[in-house]
């Protein structure tokens, strides 16, 4: 056992926890923050991606104790206030979900792919960026299609508070 | 997973005190590999030590010809770094390619070396472009380092800190990934060093983890194209087979992955 301490959506937070305790579990047994899901548990799905310090991670694959002192920001802290985060916007007008399990950590898959291609995104490259994540519903189309909305919008966004 | 005791080292010679004080610690970068495993319980060290943040065992340099990247860059970060994709740019097409968004921005090249996977990606590219591997004590040859399915040179204890190479005048990378997994079924890593020295390195086909194919080597010593492949056979004998693919489909596999690596190169 031992203190754990990281920053979560922006908040402080230390808890004592085994050094085996998966950060996913830390942020849904600890934290309550249970919007961050384990689908396969074995690395694949991408059900339980969240950032570390900016990038996305797949936290059922990493110790809590290795984000120790990083920053994590996981689905419950994007949207402001009431509002959603564009990419979320996108995914609930494209429908892109249905069961909406694998959405949470497709949505943070989102954020992270346009963080680092911006208005350069297409359809060819958020599939690729998508192969870490599993739907077993959609077909993926109209994920792609959220993604694409959300990168063009949030494109537009920054373009417009550049002027 | 079994309990473990995390460590967190500062230094290499910190990491090598913590480990060397427990004799069930392992060493974890991006932990991509041994994390999962020890979900599995196939893997059960007593003591964690984390090298992730070792600022000595970070980032790339690229000197005229000669490129060091460091242990503990992760595959998002040679994917990605301008320096590399001048001097050598299938190397970061490989990393590129590593398993996910999520395990690259995790998964370091120190730490998928010293694993030494039969189906990963990075042993065949030090192969081909025989780079020595760079630990805490002493520099070896990737031809002497890896020995066989996750067997390594390294001794107890040891730390991959680097791997350097030459700059070739030409390389490419192309695998043939299981549609499951991802890993490959096989992938070819092929180079022409600024000498003319041909090396060919396979990875993902062999029952003895990767290798390099003479016989590759010298077509394409004499005549550096697709076609100069083609003609070569490739022997089924000495190849992994399993429910994914036999033999004889991998030895078919890692002729037209060569083919490509040479036509991307």
């Amino acid at each position: 056992m031992a203190k754990v301490a990281m920053t979560v959506n922006g908040r402080k937070v230390s808890r004592e926890c085994e050094d085996r305790t998966l950060l996913v579990h830390f942020l849904r047994d600890q934290l309550a923050l249970t919007g961050t899901h384990v689908g396969c548990d074995t690395s694949q799905c991408g059900a339980c991606v969240v950032h570390m310090d900016g990038k996305a991670v797949k936290s059922c694959s990493i110790l809590a104790a290795q984000a120790a002192g990083s920053e994590i920001l996981t689905i419950e802290g994007l949207a402001a206030g009431g509002d959603l985060h564009p990419v979320q916007a996108a995914f609930k007008a494209n429908h892109g979900l249905q069961c909406g399990f694998c959405t949470p950590g497709m949505v943070m898959t989102a954020v992270d792919m346009i963080n680092r291609y911006g208005a350069k995104l297409d359809e060819k490259t958020v599939r690729e960026n998508l192969e870490g994540n599993i739907c077993r519903c959609t077909g993926y189309h109209n994920i792609v299609k959220a993604i694409l909305a959300a990168a063009e919008e949030m494109g537009a966004a920054g373009r417009q508070a550049a002027e | 997973m079994y309990a473990t005791n995390y460590h967190r080292a500062s230094s290499v010679a910190d990491a090598v005190k913590l480990q060397s004080s427990s004799d069930e610690a392992k060493y974890v970068s991006g932990g991509m590999t041994l994390i999962p495993t020890m979900k599995q319980r196939l893997a059960a060290p007593s003591d964690l030590v984390d090298l992730r943040h070792v600022a000595e065992l970070k980032g790339i340099s690229v000197d005229g010809n000669r490129v060091r990247i460091g242990a503990g860059t992760t595959h998002y970060e040679v994917s990605t770094s301008a320096e590399l994709k001048a001097v050598c740019p299938a190397i970061c097409h490989l990393a590129s390619h590593i398993g996910d968004p999520h395990v690259r921005h995790m998964g370091t090249i120190g730490g998928s070396i010293a694993n030494n996977d039969p189906a990963a990606d990075y042993p065949s590219a030090m192969l081909a472009l025989g780079a020595t591997i760079v630990t805490d004590r002493r520099e070896i040859s990737a031809g002497d380092f890896f020995t066989g399915l996750f067997e390594t040179a390294l001794e107890d204890g040891e730390i991959v800190t680097a791997v350097t190479f030459e700059a070739p005048a030409k390389a490419g990378y192309s695998k043939f990934p299981n549609p499951a997994s991802r890993y490959a079924m096989a992938g070819v890593f092929v180079a022409k060093g600024a000498d003319g020295s041909v090396r060919v390195a396979v990875t993902g086909a062999g029952s003895d983890g990767v290798f390099r194919h003479e016989g590759m080597e010298r077509a394409l010593a004499a005549n550096w194209s697709p076609e100069a492949v083609a003609g070569v056979s490739v022997d089924a004998g000495g190849l992994l087979s399993d429910i994914h693919g036999s033999a004889e489909y991998r030895a078919n596999l890692v002729k037209v992955m060569a083919k490509r690596a040479v036509a991307a190169a």
